[in-house]
């Protein structure tokens, strides 16, 4: 099984440097895929989620096209194949 | 980029902003700054701390970016290089349903106990580290103390932003938080009782309730055991007990709300204060950007102009953004909102505009280089 995780520029420091991770662990939702993603990138992970497993407030992921807020949040189910997209919302000041 | 290389008895000042920090360094006369940075160029700065504790020189600085989250950040060369966090240092526990906003205070522990830190976070907590601030964990008698369901934001949000170590009793400790009001330790964290007799909530029913006041900044000057000073959400008040009583000293002032206090770093009698409008208008009174000064325990106040614009001043001074040098010659310095510093080498009698169309400042700290930490309130 293969996801691909593309990251925000942001991001590519605590991935040694990648705009794109690759998931191989075995994966059914968005949840799994970004347990896998703290695995072996725990400071991607602290960024995109809070210590208690949310994804922090003014983040936004993608399955394709669509935003898991609009689907089943973490629950959002992932396909070997699927690109999960991780950006920052538009917002800020 | 150029970043300090003080030697010892030179003056810095580091300044924590809404979009990154900013170093300045001097020397002993403080007549020329230059400016460094900004450091970590878009995110908010709450605060800043130096330390030299244990022989070392080492800046602390409480980041938070707005989408990816809030960390602690170390520097050994005065910012040239930065701790890299990789993981988040300051983490709420499993269980406890809460996940760090923000980091608002930083605080050096002991002197003999060069790895003790303290931090003071938003949701309200406190956290300590043992390891020169590597990593954090929160102080239980806090974290879950039984008044926490009725701490209520303030529009700053729910935070701890002032920690009060007692020099001379590690077991005690004094915090602030908005809301919810002053709190104190006297058994090292294991237990905090409210300390806000006589501090009024004006927005409550009960204005002078056990807690729930919204203390906007408590300082204390180690020379004078047992004394605090608190400036209030309306309301500036003095303690001879480590908050026991709270005296009302709000004596000749144009007005009783504000952020900001800070001491003298050498005289425990002298006091600083930027009186604000009030709390719908949070602006220097009639435009005038004042700071008040009481040399006797705030018995009274002075307004120190010199130097600072007496018209079309409508400024604002957070709590975190005034501090003091602990030069021979006193050195007082603040930043407002609106992206100015000010500083004072003659302990506020004149003073001379440092920074200009900096991004909002709410987080200012001064060190003299050689001479120990740059604790909030203290030489």
């Amino acid at each position: 099984m293969s996801i691909a995780v593309v990251l925000p520029r942001a991001l590519y420091p605590y991935a040694r440097g990648s705009s794109t991770l690759v998931i191989d662990d075995p994966c059914s939702t968005v949840q799994d895929a970004l347990s896998a993603v703290g695995k072996h990138w725990p400071g991607v992970l602290d960024r995109v989620m809070t210590e208690q497993g949310t994804v922090r407030e003014h983040v936004n992921v993608f399955v394709g096209e669509d935003s898991i807020r609009f689907v089943d949040g973490l629950a959002t189910p992932v396909d070997d194949g699927d690109t999960i997209m991780i950006v920052a919302a538009v917002s800020g000041g | 980029m150029t970043h300090p290389n003080p030697q010892n008895g030179d003056t810095l000042l580091f300044v924590g902003t809404m979009k990154g920090a900013f170093f300045f360094s001097s020397n002993a006369e403080r007549q020329q700054w230059t400016k460094h940075g900004p450091y970590f160029a878009g995110e908010s700065v709450y605060s800043l701390a130096y330390d030299e504790r244990g022989g070392r020189k080492r800046t602390f600085a409480a980041t938070r970016s707005f989408h990816w989250g809030s960390n602690i950040r170390r520097s050994d060369d005065f910012g040239e290089t930065w701790s890299a966090q990789d993981r988040q240092a300051v983490r709420f526990p499993d269980g406890s349903d809460l996940s760090l906003v923000q980091v608002w205070q930083i605080v050096p522990g002991p002197r003999d106990e060069p790895d003790v830190m303290w931090a003071g976070v938003e949701p309200t907590a406190l956290f300590q580290s043992r390891d020169g601030g590597e990593t954090w964990s929160a102080v239980d008698g806090l974290l879950k103390h039984p008044h926490r369901p009725q701490w209520t934001p303030g529009g700053g949000g729910l935070c701890l932003h002032t920690i009060v170590p007692d020099p001379s009793n590690k077991d005690r400790m004094v915090i602030a938080m908005s809301t919810g009001g002053c709190y104190r330790t006297d058994d090292g964290g294991a237990s905090w009782r409210a300390r806000n007799v006589g501090v009024r909530a004006q927005f409550l029913p009960n204005k002078y309730p056990e807690f729930g006041q919204c203390v906007h900044k408590i300082v204390h000057n180690p020379a004078r055991n047992g004394r605090l000073f608190l400036q209030n959400h309306w309301g500036l008040y003095r303690s001879d007990d480590w908050g026991d009583n709270w005296t009302d000293i709000a004596n000749g002032v144009p007005s009783d709300f504000g952020f900001a206090m800070q001491t003298h770093p050498h005289d425990p009698d002298t006091v600083y204060i930027v009186p604000l409008q009030s709390d719908e208008f949070r602006c220097t009174p009639e435009a005038k950007l004042r700071v008040y000064r009481t040399k006797n325990a705030g018995e009274s106040w002075e307004p120190l102009t010199n130097g600072l614009p007496q018209e079309d001043a409508y400024e604002t001074v957070l709590r975190d953004a005034m501090s003091a040098d602990s030069q021979k010659s006193a050195g007082i310095y603040f930043g407002t909102r609106s992206g100015k510093v000010y500083g004072s080498a003659n302990a506020g009698d004149s003073w001379q505009n440092i920074a200009n169309a900096l991004p909002p400042v709410v987080c200012v700290r001064a060190a003299v280089v050689g001479a120990g930490t740059s604790a909030p309130n203290a030489a």
